[in-house]
């Protein structure tokens, strides 16, 4: 009972970080229409922007957030007008494709400028809290917190700003937005920038959980998409829902099947709700 | 010297194209012709390569070996262990939208790596299979033989399922499936057979390149190697076309092996890590190619209609 409870606790951290990532990449899905493969590249180049930020200025990990989160952003923003942009309206598999390659670039990139070895933000042990018989460690709590806070804000986001709005309209339909005047362009741009500083914030809490690695984020892509899918594609709050189911999942499944396996967990649950209830929890809008 | 070398080098390189190629022909059956989005082709890739491994090489306490069968009889096992688990994963995903079917064969191919890795009894963990020997005590030079007539006759093969009615329908499911669907074929079908095909073809491509390196490990099927340089293959190449297909292999290896030489210019101060200077470069050549020309090196040509003359 004691390891359930305690593998319940590391899987609600997992699934705020996966709900982070699962977040921006249902936007983006929602409003452009494709599965963004290099949304786990983006988490971890967020995650060494932070770093570089830590090491360079000697901040603490939280004070770096904001600004990895801006970098991270603009860069997602700066790939959107580079390359993305530019083939929108040829055919969605082509955007597939070439996200594919972002996240390849993006990858290498991490391993030319920051190489390819493990680094962590704070040398050292951190002293876990023990409540009775079960530990947590103070930097757990932080990013549930800040998890929770940069989720309420996105909340806000969509239901009290025009953009926000507008950013839901052409999710649920895309020809009724467009007619009525919403501006596509800034719309898109608007939620590059948000699943962006979303999967930055997502990056540096799993690189405060563990260690930061190139492929820290290409490994948690699968369960993103998993989280996308069980909540619907195109719903926030579902992908939310959906972070937090597959976290526990996965953390829970290692009761019964070997840790390694993880993420198979994850991709199964996709597989049958890809069977029995493809549009997801909360109805999706894809 | 310098001739004999640069020869051995030649040998070894088009022995790499040519296994690239097959896969390329492949996923040119699946994406080019049913635009089925298969980016899971590592995992077909291996499970080709590891099927050959086991049941071709001598006993060992480390692996489930000691079958000792001869190279024929290891690629048609991957042939055959690869069917029924493309017919599986295609029967899950036959139905889903392009989007559903790109996560889920990623998922497959890195489930199917983790299993390899896991499974130490199968595979031999993370320390691979090593020994897998090539047919007839060849070298390079006469495996090249083998690989050419391989890549011929899988090209002929996908070449008459193009031209035929087969390959008709599936090109009618890709430009339209609801017209497709209206004229009383079975799509989901129709995908599952395609799937399965290309899948095979893939997993000989795996088998053929066990017996070229002699060696499996799972580090060999991460995504980047094993599907993503056949992406750029076939789409520089020009998808539907198989021609295209082939040409783009030939091509984009020349490309990945020669950003090998400009890595080798360029001061390592700069770039950190050559092996990744590489694939960002391959990288932003996916994206020109993208960007600039869509429709590949060979665009596809509508294959002539029965009775029709060409004039």
């Amino acid at each position: 009972m004691i390891e359930f409870i305690q593998l319940l606790i590391n899987g609600i951290l997992l699934g705020s970080i996966l709900a982070l990532g699962a977040v921006g990449a249902t936007m983006i899905f929602g409003v452009l229409r494709f599965a963004h493969f290099a949304h786990g590249d983006l988490m971890a180049i967020g995650a060494y922007f932070a770093l570089t930020v830590v090491t360079v200025f000697n901040l603490p990990v939280l004070a770096a957030l904001p600004v990895a989160m801006l970098l991270t952003a603009g860069l997602a923003v700066g790939i959107d007008q580079v390359v993305y942009r530019r083939i929108r309206r040829v055919q969605p598999v082509i955007l597939l494709i070439a996200s594919f390659a972002t996240a390849l670039v993006l990858r290498s990139f991490i391993q030319m400028v920051w190489g390819s070895s493990n680094e962590v933000y704070e040398t050292g042990i951190q002293l876990p809290w023990r409540i009775g018989p079960l530990t947590l460690k103070p930097d757990h709590l932080l990013i549930f917190v800040a998890a929770t806070v940069l989720v309420i804000g996105v909340h806000l986001f969509l239901t009290r700003t025009k953009m926000g709005k507008a950013m839901r309209a052409m999710s649920d339909n895309m020809n009724l937005a467009l007619v009525t005047g919403i501006p596509a362009d800034r719309v898109i741009m608007w939620t590059w920038a948000i699943g962006g500083a979303l999967a930055a914030a997502a990056g540096v809490f799993l690189g405060m959980d563990t260690r930061l690695h190139p492929v820290m984020g290409w490994t948690l892509l699968l369960p993103i998409f998993a989280a996308t899918i069980l909540g619907g594609i195109g719903r926030p709050y579902g992908a939310i829902l959906g972070g937090l189911v597959i976290g526990c999942a996965m953390e829970l499944s290692t009761l019964i099947i070997p840790g390694s396996y993880k993420p198979a967990v994850a991709f199964a649950i996709m597989v049958v709700t890809l069977i029995f209830r493809p549009q997801g929890i909360i109805k999706g809008s894809v | 010297m310098e001739l004999a070398g640069l020869g051995a080098y030649a040998l070894f390189f088009l022995n790499l194209v040519g296994i690239y190629a097959i896969m390329a022909l492949g996923l040119n059956m699946q994406w080019g012709m049913t635009g089925q989005f298969n980016i899971g082709i590592a995992g077909f890739f291996a499970v080709g390569a590891y099927t050959t491994a086991i049941l071709t090489t001598g006993p060992s306490d480390n692996w489930l070996g000691g079958f000792n069968l001869p190279f024929l009889a290891g690629l048609v096992g991957s042939v055959l262990v690869c069917l029924p688990i493309a017919w599986a994963v295609g029967r899950i995903t036959a139905r889903l939208r392009t989007d559903y079917l790109a996560i889920a064969t990623i998922g497959i191919a890195e489930i199917i790596r983790l299993f390899f890795l896991n499974e130490g009894w199968l595979s031999n963990g993370t320390r691979g299979i090593p020994g897998i020997q090539k047919p007839f005590g060849v070298g390079n030079g006469g495996y090249l033989l083998v690989v050419a007539a391989f890549v011929g006759l899988t090209w002929l093969a996908v070449e008459i399922a193009r031209r035929s009615p087969w390959g008709r329908v599936l090109r009618a499911i890709r430009d339209n499936e609801p017209a497709t669907a209206a004229a009383g074929k079975d799509i989901a079908r129709f995908r599952l057979q395609a799937f399965v095909v290309g899948s095979c073809i893939m997993s000989l491509g795996g088998g053929l390149y066990a017996h070229f390196v002699g060696f499996v490990s799972p580090e060999a099927f991460r995504p980047l190697y094993g599907t993503f340089l056949v992406w750029v293959m076939l789409i520089a190449g020009g998808s539907g076309n198989n021609l295209g297909a082939m040409l783009g292999a030939l091509v984009v290896w020349l490309i990945w092996s020669s950003t090998e030489m400009l890595a080798g210019l360029v001061p390592t101060a700069l770039i950190g890590s050559e092996s990744a200077f590489r694939v960002f470069l391959i990288g932003i050549l996916l994206q020109i190619i993208l960007v600039s020309r869509p429709q590949g090196l060979l665009p596809e040509k509508r294959p002539p209609m029965p009775g029709e003359h060409r004039r």
